[in-house]
């Protein structure tokens, strides 16, 4: 087991390339031996009273310092697999391209496919293939940043691993979290998944373009993600058409202006 | 399953601290988890079990004290008990709650020998 990225599975399970790379293990490192002198005899409490999850908060506090040394404002995409992630990403990049310069880490369990995608918009990508693991966390961002190598003032948009349980647990250092949820997958998710829509800051509602063929109610949507959470801000779109973005580019535009004013 | 992850890193902070203490096992561990923290606790039980194995901390017995969740109306400034994401204010039925407690994800202590 790996202590020192926390994944859950062996050290060479998570793999971090550019589109191109060959294949490279992650980190190597010595796990200690729990050889030690024993001097003690009898039981006793000891206490600890620390954050279970406090290495990858302090990691994410880390990621975010460089950030925004950096004036790199990053955002850090959830959802369930097939809300339309990737689309809205390349969407966005092609759009707003002459505004901003976009860098892009992208989660997966398997295969290189989303970096290729983004990689046709031509902007810098790596990927995170996790293996089996079903989140993203601060460290593999922090190796990830290394190999990405972002420009100052720039966009880093994380594609985290499509799963609306894990990933609302593992702070990566991100500006916001965003929650996606497409018209195709009910519009009683927040209910169903609160912890994610509870620490999001916007939703995403995609593939509005869909709506005249599916039982979808916005509204309702809305409003029980509000309960959840009532700090949400909410964009409908659909990444495909294009459809309501210009909305999102406002909010991207209006957030990114704020951070270099700082 | 997240649980795993977090089943290690307790796993790798309690071992680091016995080792601190020169201890040479670890019986037992008490862990706070908040009732709103989204964990499942059977499932954390299980790869608490598998994530100890070969560790000073294997065959550890891990509690679990639950902490209970708490809300705040931004409506009325009640606070409240609350055990889900979806209550709405007992007072005015607003749900702009903000939860205050609950979320909690901490590591109370140790026995070692």
């Amino acid at each position: 087991m790996c202590d020192t990225c926390g994944c859950g599975q062996p050290e060479t399970s998570v793999t971090i390339r550019k589109p191109g790379d060959t294949e490279e293990h992650s980190h190597k490192h010595a796990h200690a031996d729990h050889q030690h002198h024993h001097d003690q005899q009898h039981s006793r409490k000891i206490a600890i009273e620390e954050d279970v999850l406090s290495k990858n908060n302090l990691l994410a506090e880390r990621n975010r310092g460089y950030f925004e040394g950096k004036g790199i404002f990053t955002l850090n995409l959830v959802s369930s697999p097939g809300s339309g992630k990737t689309t809205l990403l390349e969407k966005t990049i092609n759009d707003l391209h002459d505004d901003f310069n976009f860098c892009v880490i992208e989660g997966d369990q398997q295969t290189m496919r989303d970096a290729e995608k983004i990689q046709s918009t031509g902007v810098p990508v790596v990927q995170i293939n996790t293996g089996t693991g079903c989140h993203l966390d601060a460290n593999m961002i922090h190796r990830a940043v290394k190999k990405l190598s972002p420009q100052n003032n720039s966009i880093l948009l994380i594609e985290n691993v499509g799963n609306l349980v894990c990933p609302a647990m593992f702070d990566l250092g991100e500006h916001h979290k965003i929650v996606i949820i497409s018209i195709t997958e009910g519009d009683d998710k927040p209910h169903k998944y609160p912890t994610m829509f509870s620490v999001a800051d916007v939703c995403i509602i995609n593939k509005t373009d869909l709506l005249p063929y599916v039982d979808f109610d916005i509204n309702k949507c809305k409003e029980y993600a509000l309960q959840v959470n009532h700090h949400l801000s909410f964009f409908e779109l659909s990444a495909k058409t294009g459809s309501g973005m210009d909305q999102w580019y406002d909010w991207l535009k209006d957030k990114v202006s704020h951070q270099m004013a700082l | 399953m997240h649980e795993m992850s977090i089943a290690i890193n307790v796993v790798d902070i309690i071992t680091k601290q016995a080792q601190a203490e020169n201890a040479k096992k670890i019986n037992e561990v008490d862990l706070e988890i908040g009732v709103l923290a989204g964990v499942m606790v059977e499932s954390l039980q299980f790869c608490f079990e598998a994530a100890c194995k070969d560790t000073m901390a294997e065959d550890a017995k891990m509690t679990i004290i639950d902490v209970p969740g708490k809300g705040k109306c931004l409506d009325c400034n009640k606070t409240f008990s609350i055990d889900t994401y979806l209550a709405p204010c007992p007072n005015c039925q607003s749900f702009s709650v903000d939860i205050i407690q609950g979320r909690e994800m901490k590591i109370r202590s140790i026995n070692i020998d």
